[in-house]
């Protein structure tokens, strides 16, 4: 047999192979389909994400699961390329093994995008932590889209509500100089226009310069911001971009501790491969890092002492994206609990959780019982509102780790809202959708 | 006038560290014309391996040695495996080729050695320094001189050695050369191993700057255009080239950029060497012609 | 034996000179399309249609605009992916601001658009060929998405900078189901790939062949190199704005910019390489085994003892295979997949002979 034929041959086994996974059946079990990346550009922030979201549901199931009911979960790979996350989404929205699927939180602007409309017509809650569409806040256009905590308007909002506590009082922002500082993407522009509304409001010079993707080119914009000499910089930076802008602007002698970095430049990776040169840098966070919560040192006991823990690198535990999966796993499974309770605990559907998450309540009292106290921001979901809470606290970098350097610092959301409102009219009238009276949902 | 020649330095200075990634590129055109789009993921996988090992406690320089055995265990395979079979097919099926090849090594930088984000310290501080009123990088400084020492090294390699003298034969008449008995396969792993080197000492440059990550692959992209401007065939030309694009996108990006609100840095190299191709298609310093049609 | 030709003569030129000679081609192909068009929309559930089949038929698509340009003119692009954007982007902006305008007609307009840009980005090839043309395709490549983001008013001042897919709406009829969204990729598809069959076999089709194995020759027998490469240019663009479009509203629904990158112009000359340059058929099954591939390895993985490969590892191998699969293709068989039906068809034929 000549090489060609065993090639062709091989080729033919390759295409005549391929069969169906199997795997354990039990009943009684509410499913979490994950569409996780492990590899790829991204995949330092997916290993951390997943790692704490399985591990937060490992945790629970340690403890009795969810009034009983196990949660259940399997992974797909979509290493941030969209068309493996729909194929993600496609293949798991089914549920497993008759474990019915809760939500999907892909973590993926991208992925999320090209699966809202199927969310919508398939009901079941798309789950947007900290990103995704700003207008998907209005529940009553996107009933199934849930930008969970924080939008990219109130992001800045609290930014510039922080820069306004840091110079003395918001009308002191008056003549201050704000540069911010964004990636050449859709994410990165997303604030443009409100920031320049906030520049209006309260008087600031806001100078607005672009970083072409990926970012690992900054000079120009370094010696332009040399050459404005702004009060703040504001970091919109995503992947490499982050750790690049920091040791350009050591390079160009910029103070680094007036750089504040939004909620994809706040993680250990953001900032340590930028060395020394990250020392003193600020960041906004949701989710602190560090392991003192109660919930983590349970899921230290429960689930990584035992040997199950999900990070391959266990010196990640406790970290930036690590503790944004165990938020956005407390989320999830308290949404599951509180449909649970007009449902009854049994396994749900996604319709049902989708009602959990609108009427999600997390007051201090309920943080504690979940041991997240301080580690998540209270939250108060509805119809009408899909991002609940709003809030952010902020960070330093000391060269080894993050530290708190305030409490939480709110957005203006009552400002931010008629323009959400305004964008998700549009939509829905390009789209042909008829809202939802809120007033009549329960 | 300060801040422009602020921004002139600057981008001669980055320029720089374009130009060292297409030497690599020069380096394999030349002796087997190949245009290599795998450059990158040798950057890439040069870099990570090197990391992982100091991470890991190895010493410096004996990292640096291993990865270079790595990096020349590589040439042989390219070699064996794909420049041998696709010996005489056109560049394009060359270069798809070599698509296929970054692939490859991406994929294996990263089963080998996960895909976490490494910082990278060469114990360079990069404080401005200043001079004469403008400020100046430091580490882009020492970047410049290690890319100077590099075309010093190289040029004696090519012009003093036997194995230099027998590929710049190869480049020159590969069936002249093969005539007098140099034995082509043997050139090529030597010159895969040298842009080997090529690559792993951008990928430290480039590491200590962008973090040893995923896009490091990426700064292949930069390459393209220098080497239009500069010409495939001339180490000086890569040179000449990265010089070129790195001043002229930033002061473009200073200058030109606020007019249509910034962020032109991506396109604007290729649309110089796009130009460039129209008005002369063999770049500054290139030998060959390209045909004309 | 089921696949003999014997007793069927063409009688007349035509006859002869038709795409598909015997008749078992003829019912072949008839049948495909009819189980396509009449069978697969009854049996087929939502995950094959949005996750495997429409995607399938976009990417054809766009393997057969480049193919039109790199594997019958021989100009190579990595521009394919901007093409596609610029494509949806029209398509989008033409559907909002023009009422009533016919959904088709949107996509129509949106790949002439996509023609155009093209076109202008094929200029270069005038003067210089071979791979130089990678750097204005290039150029093309990071220029118009970055229009794309830069003006908002191409995403109709979208906040989050994308867009979405119009109500699919044809005649009266919704589309948007997935079987909906399937047939109407699937006509789209069936009509530019009859009209791409068309165009190789007519003048301006060997034409390109000409320019493409030797444009030297091709010129001194009267070839206008500029009107062949420049339509090709023109045609290879118009396919891929129609697969852009249908990419952007019948498969994903919403998209950004950043969904058409270089990573996706490599994936449609992936297409092409592994498929067949030079060949209809090529496409489809470049795009199949594109598509079909990562979910083989992925549920292959899956039989395999838990633990062994996690799912990081398999990507990994998966980016591994598929680098070696396109060298292994460009060595044993550059003309691809297409090459080798068309060896399995050549043995049927004879078939119980060998030779």
């Amino acid at each position: 047999m000549s090489n060609r034929n065993i090639f062709r041959k091989s080729l033919l086994a390759a295409l005549v192979f391929g069969g169906v996974s199997s795997g354990a059946h039990a009943a009684g079990e509410q499913y979490f389909p994950l569409q996780s990346y492990r590899i790829g550009p991204y995949a330092a922030g997916g290993t951390g994400f997943f790692g704490g979201f399985i591990d937060y549901l490992q945790y629970v199931n340690a403890n009795g699961g969810v009034n009983g009911v196990k949660l259940t979960w399997s992974e797909c790979e979509t290493e941030y390329v969209v068309e493996k996350g729909v194929e993600c989404y496609e293949r798991l929205k089914k549920g497993l093994n008759g474990a019915p699927a809760a939500a999907t939180n892909p973590l993926s602007v991208g992925i999320a995008y090209a699966t809202l409309d199927r969310s919508t017509a398939d009901k079941l809650p798309l789950i947007t932590i900290n990103h995704g569409r700003t207008d998907s806040t209005d529940g009553s256009v996107f009933p199934y889209a849930f930008p969970l905590q924080l939008n990219p308007y109130s992001e800045v909002s609290a930014i510039v509500n922080y820069i306004g506590q840091q110079v003395g009082g918001l009308d002191k922002l008056s003549g201050r100089k704000i540069v911010t500082l964004y990636h050449g993407s859709p994410y990165g522009k997303e604030t443009s226009e409100v920031l320049q509304k906030l520049a209006d409001k309260y008087k600031f010079e806001l100078t607005l310069l672009e970083v072409p993707h990926p970012g690992n080119e900054q000079q120009s914009q370094w010696l332009n911001i040399r050459k404005i000499k702004p009060d703040y910089v504001i970091l919109r930076g995503w992947g490499v971009m982050n750790p690049v802008a920091l040791k350009t602007a050591q390079k160009v002698g910029f103070p680094v501790d007036r750089i504040i970095g939004n909620i994809w430049s706040n993680s250990e990776e953001d900032a340590a491969p930028a060395g020394a040169a990250a020392k003193g840098f600020v960041s906004i966070t949701t989710h602190p890092s560090g392991t003192a919560f109660p919930v983590l040192q349970g899921i230290r006991k429960d689930v990584v002492d035992a040997g199950k823990g999900n990070l391959a690198d266990p010196k990640r535990f406790g970290t930036v994206y690590y503790n944004l999966g165990v938020v956005n796993g407390i989320l999830n499974v308290e949404a599951v609990r509180i449909a649970q309770a007009k449902f009854g605990n049994k396994p749900l559907s996604g319709e049902q959780v989708r009602w959990g998450f609108e009427n999600l309540r997390l007051d201090d009292k309920r943080l504690k019982e979940l041991g997240a106290l301080g580690l998540v921001q209270p939250l108060r979901l509805s119809c009408a509102d899909h991002e609940g809470g709003g809030a952010v606290r902020f960070q330093q970098w000391d060269g080894q780790q993050w530290k708190l350097i305030s409490e939480w610092v709110q957005a203006d959301r009552g400002f931010l809202r008629p323009i959400i409102e305004a964008s998700a009219q549009k939509y829905a009238k390009e789209k042909g959708i008829s809202p939802r009276d809120c007033a009549k949902e329960s | 006038m300060d801040f422009f020649f602020e921004v002139l330095i600057g981008g001669l200075l980055s320029g720089v560290m374009y130009s060292l990634v297409a030497i690599g590129f020069v380096l394999i055109y030349k002796a087997s014309g190949v245009f290599n789009f795998a450059q990158g993921a040798l950057v890439l996988f040069a870099a990570l391996t090197f990391v992982s090992l100091v991470e890991r406690g190895v010493a410096f320089w004996l990292a640096f040695g291993i990865t270079m055995a790595a990096m020349l265990l590589l040439a042989l395979g390219v070699e064996r495996l794909v420049l041998r079979p696709l010996a005489n097919r056109s560049h394009i099926t060359l270069f798809m080729a070599t698509l296929g090849l970054a692939y490859i090594i991406e994929g294996a930088a990263q089963a080998l050695w996960g895909a976490q984000v490494h910082g990278l310290e060469l114990g360079i501080e990069d404080v401005p320094l200043e001079v004469g009123g403008l400020f100046v990088s430091q580490f882009d400084l020492f970047a410049a001189g290690t890319a100077a020492t590099l075309v010093l090294v190289l040029s004696l390699l090519f012009n003093k050695t036997r194995i230099g003298l027998s590929l710049r034969a190869v480049a020159d008449d590969t069936l002249a050369a093969q005539a007098v008995g140099i034995r082509l396969p043997r050139v090529w792993t030597a010159v895969w191993a040298v842009a080997g080197l090529v690559a792993l000492i951008t990928g430290l440059l480039w590491g200590a700057r962008l973090g040893v990550q995923f896009s490091l692959s990426l700064v292949v992209l930069k390459a393209l255009p220098v080497l239009i401007i500069g010409g495939f065939s001339s180490v000086g030309g890569a040179i000449a080239g990265g010089l070129i694009v790195g001043a002229s996108e930033k002061l473009a990006e200073i200058y030109v950029g606020p007019l249509v609100d910034g962020g032109i840095e991506n396109w604007f190299p290729y649309i110089l060497a796009t130009l460039f191709l129209l008005v002369r298609p063999a770049g500054l310093f290139g030998e060959r012609a390209i045909e004309r049609v | 034996m089921l696949y003999t030709e014997a007793g069927q003569f063409s009688t007349t030129y035509r006859a002869d000179r038709r795409v598909f000679r015997l008749r078992q081609d003829r019912i072949a192909l008839g049948t495909l399309l009819a189980f396509a068009v009449a069978v697969v929309p009854l049996i087929g559930n939502d995950y094959w249609f949005s996750a495997i089949l429409i995607p399938f038929l976009v990417l054809s698509l766009a393997g057969l605009g480049l193919n039109l340009l790199t594997g019958y003119a021989g100009q190579l692009s990595l521009g394919s992916a901007a093409f596609m954007a610029a494509g949806a982007f029209a398509a989008y902006n033409f559907n909002l601001r023009i009422e009533g305008l016919p959904l088709l007609v949107s996509f129509g307009l949106g790949g002439l658009v996509a023609a155009l840009l093209s076109i202008v980005f094929g200029l270069p090839s005038l003067r210089i060929k071979g791979f130089y043309l990678i750097v204005s395709t290039l150029a093309a490549q990071f220029l118009i998405p970055w229009v794309l983001v830069k003006f908002g008013w191409f995403s109709n001042f979208n906040a989050s900078g994308v867009i979405t897919a119009p109500p699919l709406e044809i005649a009266g009829y919704d589309l948007s189901s997935p079987g909906g969204r399937y047939l109407l990729t699937l006509a789209v598809v069936i009509a530019l790939a009859w009209l791409a069959s068309n165009i190789v076999r007519s003048e301006l089709g060997r034409n390109w062949m000409a320019v493409r194995d030797m444009d030297t020759a091709a010129a001194v027998i009267g070839i206008s190199l500029p009107k062949a490469k420049l339509l090709a240019f023109g045609i290879s663009g118009f396919y891929l704005g129609i697969a852009g479009s249908l990419w952007a509203f019948t498969y994903l629904g919403t998209v950004e910019p950043h969904g058409f990158d270089l990573a996706r112009s490599f994936q449609v000359l992936f297409i092409i390489i592994i498929g067949g340059m030079g060949s209809i058929l090529g496409n489809f099954l470049g795009a199949a085994f594109i598509v079909l591939f990562p979910l083989l390895l992925s549920n292959l993985a899956a039989l395999l003892p838990v633990g062994l490969i996690d799912a990081g590892q398999l990507e990994n191998i998966q980016k591994m295979v598929f680098g070696a699969l396109i060298i292994a293709f460009l060595i044993r068989e550059p003309d691809g997949l297409a090459r080798l039906w068309q060896q399995f068809r050549a043995r049927a034929r004879r078939w119980p002979l060998r030779y």
